[in-house]
């Protein structure tokens, strides 16, 4: 086994902000200090990369120091929360973005897969953008014109190879457009979250692909999602990134337990981001301000045993006046993230002022759900669920994970999974206004 | 764990290094790619439009026609003796092809920026597929232009006199794709940062119309002002392409070799500034 790829103290300093009328007088500084034969300026001001905290500088290491090697036909993960630096180190190494500082050596032929269907011209028939596609990532008409019935085979579109484009559904053009992707044969595939468009069937087709490509013909295949799972069933190494550096690396199985860590340590604040940050939705009328699972007896955990008491407990803040208050909260299936079961609880029917706090408790007595991993979903709405009045949470709080326990169930692994219903009880609420105790 | 050697690594991927470092290899090899895009021009632009392919001819007819009513009728402008129909068309056709040549490029890394942003290929692959999916456009036009001339030759009477010159054409074309591609990348490598070039490319390519003897016979020119038309590089491009169809105007070798050079260098520092800002245009884009 040799390295095929090998980063070596790669960097990338970005500047945030506008591009505006102060670069001239930066591309001066700069030319400057390069004539004087001194370091660019611009690059000691650099931070590190955390988006949700307001930095000095206008400058920030997306990446900074990254180091690792992979290894030929190796499977190779790549995980991190948004703006951890995953794309900025995908375009480097697919050489759309040139780094600030360090090297990277490949070896072999690379494609990459940044996004499906790039270059698909939407007046063009499938046919022609096959062909089209096929060339920019790195194929020559040879090889297109003998493999075209094996990408229209496996895009499952052939009804509708000689339409446009642009009449085909989103997950058609997906489908269309990975087929030609898969049918690459470069030395090395890399390939960034691209599996979120289609549907289940297609996106394990697509795992599945994945894995042959490495498992048969020896290639290097690097995956970046947010999909642990997927990470899981496909990867054998992963690296972690966090604000622009390698937080962990090693075998898949490890890395993701120092990754729950990781993810565990992010309180919710009131100040957390709302826009710009997909993971938190909502126009800030209401906020969570903190949201912990807890045991029976109170101890902070996101792993519990099949059966054992869950505690979902969540304060909250009103921040501009809403009609009433409504709790959801909802497991999400790891892989297609739909929502297997749902509690929601009305908090309050009066008008909600700002200045309000409160503070709820639900416990889950007896989930019956597989050993697994399972993304959470927490939502404030007023009674009406309008839109203006969300705040929603996913994917900023570790996934709960379930574990075989002493009350084992039975699970069939072909079993049909779907939405089920859940017991759970309302253990505590409060809800006070903080100017009214200021007066007292 | 690694037992490679420095020297086995296809490709590294450095910090942005070196101006000499051009990727004129990767651009043959992705000669298919150049072809694609060719097609993809050419059979993209008149889709669902009634008249289709037929915006080719009618386009430079109806120039023709509007610049012959307002300059010949109306201004009155010499034509050097040509049908004005004849005269303005040669120098539309011309002038078009480098016009288009350099608008097209010269937005070839805004326009291109979110293909360019998620693969890599050469990018000088895309500018060069305009310059020949135009050339296709020109070859038609001027197609349509040699029918009006055989037109015109067939009823006699007219003082045209097509001769030999002709042949001279494919090399003229490369001096206008090749001065219309210099300045094009140079625009568009200035446009990543700076988005000001794109405005004055708008109207400069229009108000260098001006400059260059395509509404104008060059002897219609007072002397004052000729040394500004003849330092045009295009002038006598335009000058010669008239000559050899029409047998009208001159011809001067020294002016075309004085086109000849600075095409030459133009293209040069414009595939100098393009290389260099492929490497870091996604930053500044």
């Amino acid at each position: 086994m040799s390295a095929v790829i090998k980063v070596d103290n790669i960097s990338k300093l970005y500047r945030l902000g506008m591009v505006g009328n102060r670069t001239i007088v930066e591309d001066i500084n700069r030319l400057i200090a390069r004539i004087r034969g001194k370091e660019n300026p611009y690059l000691k001001v650099g931070e590190t990369n955390q988006r949700n905290i307001k930095g000095k500088s206008d400058y920030v290491w997306a990446l900074k120091d990254i180091n690792f090697e992979v290894e030929e036909g190796q499977r190779f993960g790549i995980i991190g929360k948004n703006g951890a630096g995953k794309s900025t180190l995908l375009k480097i190494l697919s050489r759309v973005a040139g780094p600030t500082k360090g090297t990277v050596k490949l070896k072999g032929r690379v494609a990459s897969l940044l996004e499906v269907g790039t270059g698909f011209h939407p007046e063009l028939t499938g046919r022609d953008n096959v062909f089209l596609n096929g060339a920019i990532l790195g194929m020559t008409q040879e090889e297109i014109k003998g493999k075209f019935d094996s990408i229209v085979d496996f895009s499952g579109v052939e009804r509708y190879i000689d339409t446009p484009v642009k009449r085909y559904s989103s997950g058609m053009y997906v489908r269309l457009a990975f087929a030609v992707a898969a049918h690459l044969e470069p030395e090395i595939l890399i390939v960034d979250e691209v599996l979120a468009v289609g549907d289940a069937e297609f996106q394990k087709k697509c795992l599945g692909k994945m894995h042959d490509v490495s498992e048969k013909e020896g290639r290097t295949v690097l995956f970046v999602s947010h999909n642990l799972q997927a990470i899981r069933n496909l990867c054998q190494k992963t690296v972690i990134l966090n604000n622009g550096e390698l937080f962990a690396s090693g075998n898949t199985e490890q890395v993701l337990k120092e990754y729950n860590e990781l993810s565990r340590d992010i309180t919710i604040k009131a100040d957390t981001e709302i826009n710009n940050n997909i993971n938190r939705r909502g126009k800030g009328r209401v906020r969570f301000t903190s949201i912990d699972l807890t045991d029976e007896s109170g101890n902070r955990r996101y792993k519990f045993e099949i059966g054992e008491k869950i505690r979902v407990k969540i304060t909250f803040e009103i921040f501009k006046e809403i009609e009433g208050l409504t709790f959801i909260f909802a497991i999400l299936s790891g892989l297609s993230r739909e929502c297997l079961t749902l509690i929601q609880y009305e908090l309050s029917r009066n008008k909600m002022t700002p200045g309000q706090k409160g503070e709820v408790t639900v416990e889950i007595p007896d989930l019956k759900i597989k050993p697994g991993e399972y993304p959470l979903y927490f939502e404030l709405t007023d009674l009406k669920y309008n839109n203006y009045a969300k705040d929603v949470i996913d994917d900023l709080t570790a996934p709960l994970e379930i574990t075989e326990g002493k009350n084992n169930l039975y699970f069939e692994d072909n079993k049909p999974s779907g939405y089920f219903r859940t017991e759970s009880n309302l253990l505590h609420k409060e809800i006070y206004d903080i100017n009214q105790l200021s007066k007292v | 764990m690694s037992k490679t050697s420095q020297d086995e690594w296809t490709l590294e991927i450095k910090p942005v290094s070196g101006w000499f470092n051009f990727h004129l290899k990767d651009v043959w090899r992705y000669r298919d790619l150049l072809m694609m895009f060719v097609r993809r021009d050419f059979v993209a632009v008149y889709k669902q439009t009634i008249l289709g392919p037929f915006w080719f001819f009618l386009q430079p007819i109806l120039t023709t026609i509007t610049f012959t009513v307002v300059f010949g009728n109306i201004a009155r402008i010499s034509t050097d003796g040509i049908p004005p129909l004849l005269f303005y068309m040669s120098g539309i056709v011309s002038w078009g092809y480098f016009s288009d040549c350099l608008t097209r490029t010269s937005s070839t890394f805004v326009s291109n920026a979110n293909i360019f942003g998620k693969v890599y290929f050469p990018r000088l692959v895309s500018p060069l597929s305009n310059i020949i999916s135009l050339l296709m456009k020109f070859g038609i036009q001027l197609f349509l232009f040699t029918c009006f001339l055989i037109y015109y030759l067939m009823n006699g009477s007219v003082n045209v006199n097509p001769n030999m010159y002709i042949l001279m054409t494919p090399y003229l074309l490369i001096l206008m794709a090749g001065l219309g591609l210099g300045f094009g990348i140079i625009v568009s490598s200035l446009t990543t940062k700076y988005r000001d070039f794109s405005f004055l490319v708008s109207f400069g390519v229009q108000l260098l119309m001006y400059a260059t003897p395509v509404i104008y016979p060059l002897s219609a020119l007072p002397e004052k002002y000729k040394w500004i038309v003849l330092a045009n590089p295009m002038t006598a491009i335009i000058d010669t392409f008239r000559f050899a169809f029409l047998g009208a105007g001159t011809f001067d070798p020294g002016n075309l070799i004085y086109s000849t050079i600075f095409m030459i260098v133009t293209l040069s520092i414009g595939i100098l500034i393009f290389n260099r800002v492929e490497k870091t245009f996604m930053d500044t884009v």
